[in-house]
């Protein structure tokens, strides 16, 4: 397709067929101090190729790579290894420049790999049936509170403490602009929470987190039955989908939806994303249920074949009555997470999970040994809290001078709490070597 | 009994103060295959006019208006495991949602067969 930019001369002749001066004119109604005035300050205009080639790597080598020193970042995003295969497979053709299969007579591949995904996600997660996978796991979150809003008629989410602050700050706001109300408990660094004693005829939802924001691992089955007994729906949200290679899946716990992130599994930690939301549900919530499907199907000879399903539920059919306004998935990152789970296998996944668990408890054994060090969790997976007893954020900006990723600060993610000050989260996965734990203990004493 | 119809192609039959409501033979053929059937809940109030069902086909998803206020009082069951009886016999037990009437005042503004009959001839 050839782009044919407009010249000067279609927009005097456009301009002048509506009447109006300049193109600027049409900006009238945007008030003055959102407009631009002018160029952007200090953003160069045009460079030569060379140029910019140099620019770039200069601005390349500022960036601290986790893979070229110790690193033990996680809080929602985790530094696994991805086999090299998941990049080359991606990067085919057929995969790495499909759009949405709307056509199943020329996306049969595509298709297939997405009723694959979300196979693979209802057997971790040990739900019923799971879409073809949203943004990321706090969008998904959202749409999951959006969800069990529709399901119950009800318009209040009850979000725990242990939910990942950036998941809590979605769903709060899309609750604000879709007239539903989050009521957000108090971050629960300790795991003390009890949400029983707040759920009432008003809750649409509760949403929970394991393993937490915090590291804590939680049995939710109690507390599905209290919201089941209430009329309200259990969801329970995960950001490290290594855990449920080992932990009980949240389906089994009595929850209703859960969601999560995949980032975990084929995505590697990139400023953020692109990452892959998981959404998974029971098949009695399908028609409710936001995002793309994909069925399995014979064709008109009776052979085996895949389509996008259920799509009177999606905006493109029912416009302002869709369940959502998410007309795609992370089509890319749902094919990269499926081959690195297919490459694993189940055997492999749970190998993978116990590995990493293994991990953070050599990490937490020496961390204990080391003096003025405190690990607040009883449980963790791979990841866990620790009380430095001196503020966390300065401690981790000298170490990274030193090239140690100590962490993540808990008062990056929840500023000025002072309780929240002498937090660390510290992540091991199969990457962390015994000589970066060693390194991090010695900074660290 | 009396029967009556809606430019929106629902016909109701009236029966005391409970109307029994589906979509016409002319909804269904124009529609096609109908998948699902998404029924009211039993108690809900509806006024005249209010999205009260849908139904989807392999073509569309489309709203089933109440044509007069009332209550739900029934809702047909059979079509969530059956919603193909929907197209194979639309006008008498593949009807939707009964209503208990709360104005029959309301009657008077709908058309009966020949109206109806005549509608359609003109679309």
């Amino acid at each position: 397709m050839r782009y044919l930019p407009l010249t000067d001369t279609d927009r005097r002749e456009m301009c002048a067929a509506i009447g109006v001066p300049a193109v600027d004119a049409l900006y009238a109604d945007v008030p003055a101090p959102a407009r631009l005035p002018g160029p952007i300050a200090g953003l160069p205009l045009a460079m030569s190729e060379m140029e910019v080639e140099a620019h770039i790597q200069q601005l390349a080598a500022a960036n601290s790579s986790p893979s070229a020193q110790p690193s033990f970042l996680g809080a929602g995003a985790y530094r696994h290894h991805i086999p090299a295969s998941v990049d080359a497979l991606i990067q085919r053709g057929e995969f790495l420049t499909s759009y949405t299969p709307y056509q199943p007579e020329i996306s049969q591949g595509t298709l297939q790999a997405l009723f694959e995904f979300q196979s693979m996600v209802c057997a971790l997660t040990g739900m019923e049936v799971a879409n073809a996978s949203m943004y990321d796991g706090a969008t998904a979150a959202a749409e999951a509170v959006a969800m069990a809003c529709r399901v119950t008629g009800r318009k209040t989410a009850l979000i725990s403490g242990g939910v990942h602050p950036h998941y809590r700050e979605v769903i709060a706001t899309q609750t604000h602009w879709t007239a539903h109300t989050a009521i957000l408990a108090a971050p629960d660094a300790h795991d003390r929470e009890d949400l029983t004693a707040q759920i009432d005829d008003s809750v649409a939802c509760v949403v929970v987190q394991t393993p937490s924001f915090f590291g804590h691992l939680r049995d939710y089955t109690a507390l599905a039955a209290a919201c089941h007994a209430k009329g309200a729906l259990l969801i329970i949200a995960f950001t490290e989908a290594v855990s449920l290679g080992l932990l009980t899946p949240p389906g089994d716990m009595g929850a209703d939806i859960v969601v999560g992130e995949g980032q975990s599994l084929g995505v590697p930690t990139s400023f953020g994303g692109p990452h892959v939301g998981l959404f998974a549900t029971r098949d009695k919530y399908i028609r409710q249920m936001p995002g793309r499907l994909c069925g399995e199907t014979v064709d008109a000879s009776g052979k085996r074949g895949f389509v996008l399903t259920l799509s009177t539920r999606e905006q493109h059919i029912r416009r302002e009555k869709a369940t959502s306004n998410i007309c795609t998935n992370s089509g890319l990152c749902a094919l990269a997470f499926s081959i690195h789970l297919a490459l694993l296998g189940e055997h492999g996944m749970m190998k993978l999970a116990q590995l990493n668990h293994a991990k953070a408890c050599q990490l937490a054994a020496k961390l204990e040994s080391t003096p003025g060090l405190r690990i607040i969790n009883h449980s963790f997976f791979n990841e866990l809290t620790v009380d430095l007893g001196r503020p966390a954020a300065a401690l981790v900006e000298k170490l990274a001078a030193h090239n140690i990723l100590a962490g993540v600060p808990v008062s990056r993610l929840y500023p000025g709490v002072t309780e929240f000050e002498n937090l660390l989260l510290i992540t091991a996965t199969e990457l962390t070597s015994e000589a970066d734990m060693d390194k991090l203990a010695k900074a660290l004493a | 009994m009396t029967r009556k119809y809606t430019p929106e192609h629902e016909w109701l039959e009236i029966e005391g103060d409970i109307a029994t409501v589906g979509i016409t033979n002319y909804a269904q053929t124009a529609l096609g295959d109908v998948v699902f059937v998404d029924l009211p809940a039993i108690g809900r109030t509806v006024k005249a006019k209010q999205e009260t069902a849908v139904v989807e086909s392999v073509k569309a998803a489309s709203d089933v208006y109440a044509p007069v206020s009332g209550t739900v009082t029934e809702v047909n069951t059979v079509l969530g495991a059956d919603p193909g009886l929907v197209n194979r016999d639309p006008e008498a037990s593949g009807w939707f949602f009964k209503l208990k009437l709360a104005d029959t005042t309301e009657l008077a503004s709908l058309l009966d067969e020949a109206a109806y009959n005549a509608h359609l001839k003109g679309l």
